[in-house]
């Protein structure tokens, strides 16, 4: 229906030119999904967008380029016929749902807004048609929800209204740019099951963007591969799946943590593209020792004003207790608002508790004043989820690395403390250039092993690492995880692992706590829960991993 | 390859210094606002624009290119001084006895006429003061309150912003109150009672005369904007991770507030900084003519751009040529170095 061949695209900056997408082609086929699926800078995004032609600014198409739809070729049309097709023929789901839609406009206005803009229909049936679109996505009561705001509903419900709004026009075709990268996993599950019933009810056309391979296999038809502006593998996604010919897309496959294995070393896309050979050793969990980090009964409460004297109380963290030992790794799994991060804050003492204990080798760490804290500061670490927001943008890496040893009087002279740097720079897989260097220079991957590096300046006992690869590429995630497991075991660090994805927590884990509502509902061995979950909550957390080609639903396409 | 040298960072003033000069426009306006500055100094010490206040031409002196325009005002002057003889009023006035010690004490002090010229380089004011040398030594005043005063509101403005915007709780209630105290009261009325505070009260024999009353008027009644914008920003930026990984470290409150936080608003800080100096100068203005401003045997910019109202209807335009085209130079680079700086200061942009 749409096929886009030798697609060249570049951006122009002020001192140089960047090819984007180098010489791309693929074919969106009617009434099929099409995915494209590659680490992010592959240009997956800029190949789809083009096709809207919602590019950058400084975007330059090449004239070679084609994209023909219907016969017309998109990239010589008109910004009127643009915008004519835009929302009505085509239409585009986007990765935040929270930015994608506009705070200050109710519901039903902005989905009546795409109504009126390409249809003749007047306010009152524009609504109307408006609530039959919220009702088909499933959001519940969608009458009252028309006048909602955006920041009334949940994630997943602002993304079930993006994609009302795209379908609202009965478009031919589908762009969803990572719909559910930025939602929790049993909310993810659910979009997608949203956009694959949606599709084969209006017999369209989705163009899908991700990743994870794993989730593309579950709605594909067609997959593309694409690395560094190239298509490195095309084809079926049956082929794809079970005879892939790249070694790319092999990587791609197994770099994902699976739960039915456990290798020393989980493979990254390195090994697949020099062709070294896979060890099978597995993973061993070390013998239980003496408990470093012990809390007991934690307690958080926050008090959010309401009126002028109201306050209302809500209970973050009600009762959370754990002990990890030194070499062990304690994984922490439950979605977004369960209360995880808080408990992550409390430990090392972020955030001030209500009651309970968090004791560091016997000493309560809540108890300490400020001064007493510091000393302490040292022995307990963090790494977060975010590395773009948690390395300061303004400072240079070296001074970065610096900082925590000058704090803590560690490394004697300057020097020596630029040569730790240095070391520690090289022990988590970066080159020692990397110093002068700022934190947007470097990718996701890279600026999570600084986060890591800055972690262990001051030689802690103990780590918090909270989603340190939930913000990274999948591909990326293996080799994080690898280094970390690597650190843990020549440093005998004590892990607590906190993640929405149980894959990975169970991957890493010695003992797995399930937290939802900022209690604790299922602990025990990552085996144990993984083969008999007991609580209805983590039952629904295991259905939501997704499975790939294989767990696929519906028989494949043939 | 990398010798241990290479990986220690350079010094972020130099490397600071390196990225302005790299940047064209930066370079150009920071060598314009230098010589502004070397211009100040020069008229401080005396070099440069001494003789402002001498007359040393005709009212109104023609600009040197325009040297045959008519000039009507000087030659009235000059019909006024040398029309015929002064009347003999020797019967009449009772102070007649005294005419000969008079003329007796003329006669020993020397007069030296001063040969008034009838073109100045950029003409001449109504007194026939040099105007380029006025727009000189007005700088030095201008630029003083201006940069001086938007200096002085930013500090104050920065740092109230950061404390009520990091700690938040009853530091910023206690902030926001003065703040609502401050904007609650029409600025012009406000510094009309600082004016009057500082002239009049206990503290006048301190700023009796001189500019730095008016540095200091502006100083207090204008922070309240970049104390609201630095507050937001730091608000925005205290629950960043990057702010919660630098606490996890051990990094101090100060620390983190002005070492790690600081140079992420100072763009805001920066653009904030521009505006006000040109607000300044403008307010200056109307200080000056409001008789709050500099006083009166000093020159500035806005006394220019006063004086200049009235020229302007009989055709004497150079005055405000003179005023407006120092000050749009003066404030257009000024307003491109701290963009250039904003840009030099952020590594993205590099």
């Amino acid at each position: 229906m749409i096929s886009v061949s030798n697609l060249r695209v570049s951006f122009v900056t002020r001192t140089r030119t960047v090819e984007a997408v180098r010489g791309v082609s693929f074919e969106v086929r009617e009434d099929s999904t099409l995915a494209i699926v590659g680490e992010s800078g592959s240009g997956k995004t800029v190949s789809a967008m083009s096709i809207l032609r919602l590019l950058p600014e400084n975007a330059v198409i090449h004239p070679d380029s084609r994209i023909a739809y219907k016969g017309e070729n998109l990239l010589e049309a008109s910004g009127a016929r643009l915008r004519a097709l835009r929302g009505r023929d085509i239409s585009a789901v986007f990765q935040e749902p929270m930015t994608s839609l506009n705070p200050v406009l109710t519901v039903g206005e902005q989905v009546a807004e795409v109504l009126r803009l390409h249809g003749r229909m007047s306010v009152r049936q524009a609504l109307e048609r408006a609530a039959e679109l919220l009702n088909e996505v499933g959001i519940p009561e969608p009458r009252a929800r028309l006048r909602a705001y955006p920041h009334e509903l949940s994630g997943g419900q602002q993304q079930r209204v993006m994609i009302a709004i795209a379908i609202a026009n009965e478009p031919k075709l589908l762009i969803a740019d990572e719909p559910t990268t930025a939602l929790d996993v049993t909310v993810q599950r659910q979009v997608l099951e949203l956009i694959a019933k949606l599709r084969q009810r209006h017999r369209m056309s989705v163009l899908f963007i991700s990743h994870d391979l794993g989730l593309v296999g579950e709605l594909a038809d067609d997959v593309v591969v694409m690395r560094d502006g190239i298509v490195r593998e095309a084809g079926p996604a049956e082929r794809i799946f079970r005879a892939p010919q790249d070694a790319y897309t092999r990587a791609l496959l197994a770099c994902r943590p699976r739960l039915d294995a456990r290798p020393r070393r989980l493979p990254v896309i390195d090994d697949f593209m020099r062709g070294t050979p896979l060890s099978d050793t597995p993973l061993l969990r070390p013998p239980a020792g003496k408990a470093v980090v012990e809390t007991r009964h934690l307690r958080k409460e926050f008090r959010l004003r309401t009126g002028l004297f109201k306050t209302k109380q809500l209970v973050a963290v009600s009762d959370v207790s754990f002990d990890v030992a030194k070499g062990r790794t304690v994984g922490l799994v439950g979605e977004s608002g369960s209360g995880k991060t808080t408990v992550a804050m409390l430990a090392m003492r972020l955030v001030d508790a209500t009651g309970g204990q968090a004791k560091l080798e016997g000493t309560d760490l809540l108890g300490l004043t400020p001064a007493q804290m510091m000393a302490y500061r040292r022995r307990i670490q963090i790494v977060f989820q975010n590395p773009y927001a948690s390395l300061n943008p303004r400072r240079s890496i070296g001074r970065t690395l610096v900082e925590p040893m000058r704090i803590h009087g560690l490394g004697g002279t300057e020097g020596e403390r630029y040569e730790r740097a240095r070391k520690l720079l090289e022990r988590v897989g970066l080159p020692a250039e990397a110093m002068q260097r700022y934190p947007h220079e470097f990718s996701g991957g890279q600026r999570q092993r600084i986060a890591i590096a800055r972690a262990l300046a001051v030689e802690p006992e103990v780590l918090i690492c909270d989603e340190p690869v939930s913000a990274l590429d999948v591909s990326v995630q293996a080799t994080v995880l690898n280094l970390l497991l690597d650190l843990q075991e020549s440093l005998g660090l004590a892990y607590l692992f906190i993640s929405h994805d149980l894959a990975v927590v169970k991957y890493m884990s010695d003992e797995v706590l399930v937290m939802r509502s900022g209690e604790i509902v299922e602990r025990g061995t990552p085996e144990a829960i993984f083969a008999s979950p007991q609580h209805e909550y983590t039952r629904k957390l295991l259905a939501a991993v997704p499975r790939g080609f294989e767990g696929r639903a519906r028989p494949a396409v043939q | 390859m990398a010798a241990v040298l290479d990986v220690t960072p350079e010094n972020a003033w130099t490397a600071l210094a390196r990225r302005l000069r790299q940047d064209r426009v930066g370079a150009v306006s920071l060598g314009i606002v230098a010589v502004y500055v070397v211009m100040i100094l020069f008229a401080m010490a005396g070099l440069l624009a001494r003789g402002w206040s001498v007359e040393v031409g005709v009212p109104y002196a023609n600009p040197s290119f325009l040297g045959d325009r008519p000039n009507l005002e000087a030659a009235l002057a000059k019909r006024m001084e040398h029309k015929g003889k002064v009347p003999d009023l020797r019967d009449i006035d009772p102070l007649a006895p005294k005419y000969e010690e008079w003329a007796k004490r003329t006669g020993e002090l020397k007069s030296t006429e001063r040969e008034r010229s009838l073109t100045l380089p950029w003409g001449g004011d109504r007194w026939g003061r040099d105007v380029l040398d006025k727009a000189i030594k007005g700088s030095q005043v201008s630029i003083a309150v201006g940069v001086v005063a938007a200096l002085c509101a930013t500090l104050i403005g920065t740092l109230l912003g950061a404390l009520s915007g990091f700690y938040g709780r009853w530091v910023s209630d206690v902030l926001e109150w003065l703040y609502n105290v401050f904007t609650s009261i029409p600025a012009i009325l406000l510094v009309f009672t600082l004016a009057a505070v500082l002239r009049s009260g206990p503290l006048a024999s301190l700023f009796a005369s001189g500019i730095w009353t008016v540095v200091i008027i502006l100083a207090f009644t204008g922070w309240t904007g970049m104390y609201r914008l630095v507050r937001a920003e730091y608000m925005k930026h205290r629950s960043r991770e990057y702010v919660l990984a630098a606490q996890a470290i051990g990094a101090s409150a100060a620390s983190r507030m002005f070492v790690h936080i600081l140079p992420n608003v100072s763009h805001v800080i920066l653009v904030q900084l521009s505006l006000l100096v040109v607000a300044f100068i403008k307010v200056e203005v109307i200080l000056s003519f409001l008789g709050l401003g500099v006083p009166i045997d000093m020159v500035s910019w806005g006394t220019m751009l006063a004086e200049a109202q009235n020229e302007l209807i009989i055709g004497k335009w150079w005055q405000l040529a003179a005023a407006t085209v120092f000050m749009a130079i003066f404030l257009t680079a000024f307003s491109m170095l701290t963009d250039s700086l904003r840009d030099a200061l952020d590594p993205k942009l590099r």
